[in-house]
């Protein structure tokens, strides 16, 4: 019905409007413009590699549980074909004719190597290739345009190009996988001088550490391209009457984020094309003096300073962690808002809050370096900025816990992902205060400790808002609802074996247990013996997990096509303007001219007519100043 | 759907939303080249006394580069104001006169800034070797003149006795004959006719080198003794004999190759700025040629995106010559 009256109005104007209801198949669907429809690519792209990722780590789990036995059945199979080989050389290579000899000794468990691999690559794939999409792009690229009146991204075809890009690199870093001697295996942070050598390959070019560099490259321009776009929506396509004030804390959230993306980004680009250079040219900016490598000296002239690479990496790479966790903040504050049935408890204090955050989050790096030997001057600074960043931390997570209190909680399978996400996040982020004293992180550093920290935020922190999102607005995008029975199941198995393989991590790690050791730690028994029999629980849950997902992917097919049809277009009662679109929205968005009233959380308001007031609903007694031509955006161009 | 204010400014930013987006661009290409800048501070910084090079590059072609780059940016801008005042073929002649600076900028530096360097030999010395090659180094000079030392020897490579009949000749100069010495495990030492800072090392005018474009007198020697018919043997006793010549073994190099990136991290950086440098130069060529083929039909339909579109791109093209005013200094100068 809606959509029928937008493509009578586009043909009455047809001088003007040229383009768009005709568009072939793949225009609409695959390359298209629309900011929703790349939204919901970069969101399947996104879940996709997030669950990719996981298998890594399933696999991975065995071998830190059996050590060097067998993976069972099909799964050494092809772990083995694709992923078991660390070290044949183009002259050797035999794929697919299947393992020689002296591989099947190795009896097709994930070798040292094929640990090492899967180790780096669930790194690189959760960070940049799952969450940053998935959370980040996707949500941003749906949710934000509409929430705040936009017809679309100020600019369409560079939002395509950035989900493009974004494409190329997945077919990169999926490539690496299958070039001989596996894909990049120096971890996700690449450290030199051992990522400037690992993997010769084919002109120093087809390898897989060299693509991982030529992936991040193609990532990178993706993400910069979308966060100038997203920056530039925010600040020229507001609709009329939305002011900065009445924004939905998630536009806050992605604005923010977007923020730290343009400018920190580009850093790591510099770093990459460097290393690149170290890789393909031999050049030494990472590169030492007197390097020897298996027992010969190196072939650099040396002069080089590793320590230059983490510092650039790490200026990336610690504002990264925001760019994980506020664009979750944002989704859980819009759902928990709409399922208390009233407003965020300290809305400006929150945006403040990210402000700081944000400018914060780019002189905290070297507290990931403490171990470097930068000095105990540097690591002082770096030292107190870290304690202080916690302040704007604490004060989100308080503000959203206390906008539970007296609310009448609905708890829908968004709302249970929200509630879920404070106390998850509140364990990741208080465990991670030691880590920034240097005395206490000499000894913390690199063991299972930190991976307990830093999964708590990002596992059943970001990943879990990233659930609660798609549960929210999946209604929007596809106009059907998610099963609620299968959602819960999903929620409850997720959180219960989520915490049975994080929570003993922190046991593991502060016995002392390193992170990087492929066999669980059996060859290092004396010093973490008492710790290693929870090696078998935390594999066990994590295979749990990973059924726990089923539900998830059979709801998320079956409801697309089958879900229940939502009854209106605002099936949650929402205040935010995404819920005065039809569901799914047209290209173009909104049917009628939107002006904006009030607030974003105007739940409960005392003496309104029902519970929630949208933002765009005119006050009772006021003209509707949406019909008043002059103030609609269109009528400004 | 149309996207509000592609071409008018919105009423309460004052902007128009490609005039934004730019911006928000260069903030981000601010932060790349801050990072490449921030590498070559720390490696300078880093780098042991005497491991850094100075004035290798050659001053007056890379000032009439900047002059070239600050001349575009005033053409485009001009460019910008004929489409203001809505004269069109004005406009075409001034963008013209920036891609033709554009090219003269990338051209000079494929011809006179980059093969020189590609071709010119240089070996660095291990430590415990300085002493010996002291008359081409002059370290004892330079320590009283409180100056940093010279660890490397370089200038103009030839070639050894095995590489001697034609074929071999023909296939094998400038780089890739320094690649083949190089790694050649029959060749042990290396015949250098020296540049002028090894040949006179004592000489005041040789503190900081300047290799480039000056001749090496050796060449000149080398050139007058062939025309008289003298043997290569002869030749070389008398360049031996001027100083002229170097003949480094092999087994007192820490490193040797052609003044390529992987010479050592001044020339790694040096070729990863103005490389990227020089990408971007191109990058805003072809956008300005597009706008100088495809400007007519748009300055028809809409002059005033024309203009915006030129005033956008011509905010990157002033940008690009920024990053050069960083450049200059820092690689030619300090």
């Amino acid at each position: 019905m809606s959509a029928q009256a937008t493509d009578h109005a586009a043909h009455a104007d047809h001088a003007h409007d040229e383009h768009h209801h005709e568009l072939g198949w793949w225009r609409k669907y695959v390359f298209s413009t629309d900011h929703k429809v790349i939204g919901v690519q970069y969101g399947i792209t996104g879940l996709l590699f997030l669950f990719f990722g996981l298998l890594l780590m399933l696999v991975m789990r065995w071998s830190i549980a059996h050590g060097e036995q067998p993976l069972p059945g099909f799964i050494g199979w092809i772990t083995h074909m694709f992923f078991g080989n660390g070290v044949i050389t183009w002259t050797d290579y035999t794929f697919p004719s299947g393992p020689r000899m002296g591989e099947v000794l190795s009896g097709w468990s994930l070798t040292k190597e094929g640990y090492n691999v899967f180790g780096a690559m669930h790194g690189t794939i959760m960070v940049f290739f799952g969450i940053v999409p998935a959370a980040f792009a996707g949500f941003a690229n749906f949710v934000m345009p509409l929430q705040i009146g936009a017809p679309d991204m100020t600019f369409p075809r560079i939002n395509m190009a950035s989900y493009w890009s974004l494409f190329i690199s997945c077919v990169i870093l999926l490539l690496s996988f299958v070039v001989p001697g596996g894909a990049a295996k120096s971890g996700w942070t690449s450290y030199p001088p051992l990522a400037g050598f690992a993997d010769a390959g084919f002109w120093h070019v087809l390898n897989g550490q060299t693509l991982w560099i030529l992936a991040m490259v193609f990532n990178i321009t993706a993400s910069l391209l979308g966060s100038l776009n997203f920056i530039a929506t925010m600040v020229q396509l507001r609709a009329p009457g939305l002011t900065w004030m009445r924004l939905p804390f998630f536009c806050w959230a992605i604005f923010i984020t977007a923020y730290l993306l343009l400018l920190a980004f580009p850093v790591l680009e510099a770093a990459a094309v460097m290393q690149l250079m170290d890789r393909v040219f031999g050049t030494s900016f990472f590169m030492p003096t007197g390097l020897i490598v298996n027992g010969q000296p190196a072939a650099f002239a040396g002069g080089g300073s590793p320590l230059l690479w983490q510092h650039l990496f790490w200026f990336l790479a610690h504002p990264e962690v925001y760019v994980l966790i506020l664009p979750a903040i944002g989704i859980v504050t819009e759902i928990i808002a709409n399922n208390t049935r009233k407003p965020i408890w300290g809305y400006k204090m929150m945006v403040g809050a990210i402000f700081t955050l944000a400018f914060l989050s780019f002189i905290v790096w070297a507290h990931h370096m403490y171990m470097t030997g930068m000095g105990a001057k540097v690591s002082a600074f770096f030292q107190t900025t870290t304690i202080i960043i916690s302040v704007p931390s604490v004060i989100l997570l308080t503000a959203l816990l206390l906008s539970l209190w007296g609310g009448s909680i609905r708890f829908t399978t968004p709302m249970l992902f929200a509630t879920a996400f404070l106390p998850m996040f509140g364990i990741g982020g208080l465990t991670g205060i030691p880590l920034a004293f240097n005395a206490v992180d000499l000894y913390l550093h690199d063991t299972y400790y930190i991976i307990a920290h830093f999964h708590y935020i990002v596992a059943p922190g970001t990943i879990f808002a990233i659930f609660a999102g798609v549960y929210y607005w999946f209604p929007k995008a596809t106009g059907r609802m998610m099963n609620e029975f299968l959602g819960k199941l999903h929620f409850w198995g997720s959180l219960i074996f989520i915490n049975g393989v994080f929570g003993p991590m922190f046991l593991q790690g502060m016995t002392g247990m390193h992170r990087r050791w492929y066999d669980g730690g059996e060859v290092f028994k004396q010093t973490v013996g008492e710790v290693l029999y929870w090696n078998w629980w935390i594999s066990l849950s994590a295979w749990l997990l990973g059924l726990a997902q089923l539900p998830f992917i059979i709801n998320f097919v079956y409801s697309i096509f089958a879900g229940k049809r939502v009854t209106s277009d605002n099936p949650w009662d929402a205040t935010t303007l995404e819920w005065e679109t039809p569901s799914p929205p047209g290209h173009g968005n909104f049917i009628k001219p939107i002006h904006v009233y009030r607030g974003p959380y105007e739940y409960s308001v005392p003496g309104a007519d029902k519970d929630y007031s949208p933002q765009a609903e005119p006050p009772p007694g006021s003209p509707d100043l949406a019909a008043t031509p002059h103030l609609t955006p269109a009528a400004a161009h | 759907m149309e996207i509000p204010y592609t071409v008018t400014a919105r009423p309460d930013t004052g902007l128009a939303n490609p005039k934004l987006g730019i911006w928000l661009f260069l903030a981000s290409e601010v932060m790349l080249f801050g990072g490449l800048f921030s590498c070559y501070i720390f490696q300078r910084i880093g780098a042991e006394p005497g491991y850094w090079p100075h004035g290798l590059l050659n001053v007056p072609i890379g000032f009439a580069n900047t002059l070239i780059l600050i001349a575009s940016s005033v053409t485009v801008i001009l460019a910008w104001a004929s489409l203001k005042m809505r004269k069109f073929n004005q406009y075409m002649w001034f963008m013209l006169a920036t891609i033709a600076c554009g090219l003269i900028f990338l051209g000079v530096k494929l011809t006179f800034e980059w093969p020189p360097k590609l071709g010119h030999f240089g070996a660095i010395l291990k430590k415990e070797a300085l002493v010996k090659y002291e008359g081409f180094l002059g370290n004892e000079h330079l320590a009283e003149r409180k100056l940093e030392p010279r660890v490397e020897i370089s200038g103009h490579l030839l070639p050894p006795e095995s590489y001697a009949h034609d074929a071999v000749k023909k296939e094998l100069h400038g780089r890739a004959l320094i690649e083949a010495v190089v790694h050649d495990p029959n060749v042990h030492e290396f015949k250098v006719v020296v540049d002028p800072e090894n040949a006179n090392p004592k000489d005041k005018a040789n503190e900081r080198p300047h290799f480039i474009p000056r001749d090496r007198p050796g060449d000149d020697v080398e050139k007058k003794l062939k025309a008289e018919g003298k043997s290569e043997e002869e030749i070389e006793k008398d360049l031996e004999h001027r100083n002229m010549l170097a003949v480094i073994h092999k087994e007192d190099v820490q490193w040797a190759s052609s003044f390529e990136p992987k010479h050592n991290n001044y020339f790694a950086t040096y070729f990863m700025i103005t490389g990227l440098h020089g990408a971007h130069v191109l990058a805003g060529v072809i956008v300005f040629v597009y706008f100088f083929f495809t400007g007519r039909a748009l300055y028809r339909r809409n002059p005033e995106q024309l203009a915006n579109r030129v005033e956008v791109s011509g905010l990157f093209w002033h940008f690009v010559d920024l990053i050069w005013i960083f450049v200059f200094p820092l690689f030619y100068l300090l």
